[in-house]
C-alpha cells in the first residue's frame, strides 16, 4: 500500500514511522525547511519538501499512485483542502483528515471529507467514557451506516433492571448487543434478565437514545 | 444588491468602497479590528456613516459568517490572504448558504484553475500578474 502523509509534526511523524514499520510504501510531506531536514536524517527519502496544497507537490509525491492520503496538519483549512483535491481530482480512493478545532467538523462534513478525526474530540469522549456524566456513553457513530453503539449503566431500579432482554421496552430499531457484568461481557438472550449495575450496549437507529435510555436509568 | 466581503485587506477594502459607491449594500468581515481604518479612508466620514457594515470575526466561524449577513448575501467575496481560508469559505458560502454569486482569490494559479473547472469563481491575481509581464515582454502564450 501506498501511503501520502501531509504534516510532519508528532501526527505526522509517529504514524509515518509506524507504517514503514509495518512495511508500508510512505511519503511524508512537510513544509518547514528546518522541520524537514530533522525527520530527513530518520526517514531519509521518505520523507519530501514542500507545500502540499500545491498541486506539483503532490504529484512530485506520487499523489496519482496513492491508496491512502492522510493530512494531519495543524490546519484544519490545509487538511480540508489536501483531502478534497486528493479524492475529486486524484481520485484517490481513501482518505483521512485530521480536524484540529472541532467546531470545523461541519465543513469537512460539508466537503466530503470522511473520515475526519478529530483528538480534541477523541478526548472528550475518553472523559465521558472515563466521567459518564449522564450514564450513556457514545462509543460509536457509523455514519455512512446510519447506526450508532452506545453504553449504558443500568440504574438500580431502572425499568429493566430484573426484566428479561424480550421484555425490556425498547422502540423499533434499537438492540441489546452485549452485557458486561463483573468485569466480563457476553452476548445476551431473549431470556436474559438484565440486572441493576449491568453495562449494557445497544445499537440504535440515531436519535433513538432519548427513547433508549429511561428503560435504564434509576426513576425518580 | 447585498455583498460580504471577507477579508479587509488592499483587494477587499478597495472593493468594498466601490460597492459601497455603486449604491449595493456591503457587509466586510475581518478577524482584525484595525483592518476597520482601511475602509474609513478616503470617504466622508466613517465606513459606517456611509452605510457600510463591518464584523470583527474569523472566516470559519459559523457565527461570524451569520453576523456578517451570510444568509442574505446576494454576492459573496473571499478575500483573505490565505489561498486555502478562501477556498474553504467560498465553498461554504456555495453549498451551504447558497449564494448567488461567489468568487474567490487564489494566488496559486493551478488550484485556481482547478477549482474553477468545478464550478467556483476563481481570481488569480498571480496568474494576471504573470500574463501581464508576458505582454510585456512579448512572450508567447506557449513559451511557459
Amino acid at each position: 500500500m501506498y501511503v501520502l502523509i501531509v504534516g510532519g509534526g508528532k501526527v505526522g511523524w509517529n504514524l509515518a514511522r509506524e507504517l514503514i514499520d509495518k512495511g508500508e510504501e510512505v511519503t511524508l510531506i512537510e513544509s518547514d525547511r528546518r522541520r524537514y531536514l530533522i525527520i530527513e536524517q530518520e526517514l531519509e527519502h521518505a520523507v519530501q519538501y514542500g507545500d502540499a496544497t500545491e498541486l506539483w507537490v503532490l504529484e512530485r509525491a506520487g499523489i496519482q499512485r496513492a491508496d491512502l492520503v492522510i493530512a494531519v496538519t495543524g490546519d484544519d483549512e490545509d487538511n480540508m483542502l489536501v483531502c478534497q483535491v486528493a479524492k475529486e481530482k486524484y481520485l484517490v480512493e481513501r482518505i483521512i483528515a485530521r480536524v484540529n478545532n472541532p467546531r470545523n467538523l461541519q465543513h469537512f462534513k460539508l466537503l466530503g471529507i470522511q473520515p475526519a478525526v478529530s483528538a480534541t474530540d477523541l478526548i472528550l469522549r475518553l472523559i465521558e467514557h472515563e466521567v459518564p456524566r449522564y450514564g450513556l456513553v457514545h462509543l460509536l457513530a457509523l455514519e455512512e451506516e446510519r447506526l450508532e453503539i452506545i453504553e449504558l449503566e443500568v440504574g438500580s431500579n431502572a425499568p429493566a433492571a430484573g426484566q428479561k432482554v424480550a421484555d425490556v421496552q425498547l422502540p423499533e430499531g434499537a438492540l441489546i448487543i452485549s452485557v458486561l457484568r463483573n468485569g466480563g461481557g457476553f452476548v445476551p438472550k431473549a431470556d436474559t434478565v438484565i440486572e441493576a449495575g449491568d453495562e449494557v450496549l445497544l445499537v440504535l437507529d440515531p436519535g433513538l437514545e432519548d427513547h433508549v435510555t429511561p428503560q435504564f436509568t434509576s426513576r425518580g | 444588491m447585498f455583498v460580504l466581503i471577507v477579508g479587509a485587506g488592499r483587494v477587499g477594502s478597495a472593493l468594498a468602497k466601490a460597492a459601497l459607491a455603486a449604491g449595493h449594500e456591503v457587509s466586510v468581515l475581518d478577524e482584525d479590528p484595525l483592518s476597520h481604518e482601511r475602509l474609513d479612508v478616503g470617504g466622508d466620514g466613517t465606513w459606517e456613516d456611509r452605510g457600510g457594515l463591518f464584523t470583527v470575526g474569523t472566516a470559519l466561524e459559523m457565527d461570524a459568517l451569520m453576523e456578517a449577513g451570510i444568509e442574505r448575501a446576494d454576492t459573496f467575496v473571499a478575500a483573505t490572504d490565505g489561498d486555502n481560508t478562501n477556498i474553504v469559505i467560498a465553498q461554504i458560502a456555495q453549498r451551504r448558504f447558497q449564494v448567488d454569486r461567489v468568487l474567490s482569490r487564489v494566488m496559486d494559479p493551478a488550484r485556481a484553475a482547478w477549482y474553477r473547472e468545478q464550478g467556483l469563481e476563481t481570481i488569480s491575481p498571480t496568474q494576471h500578474a504573470i500574463d501581464m509581464f508576458r505582454r510585456a515582454l512579448d512572450l508567447s502564450e506557449d513559451s511557459a
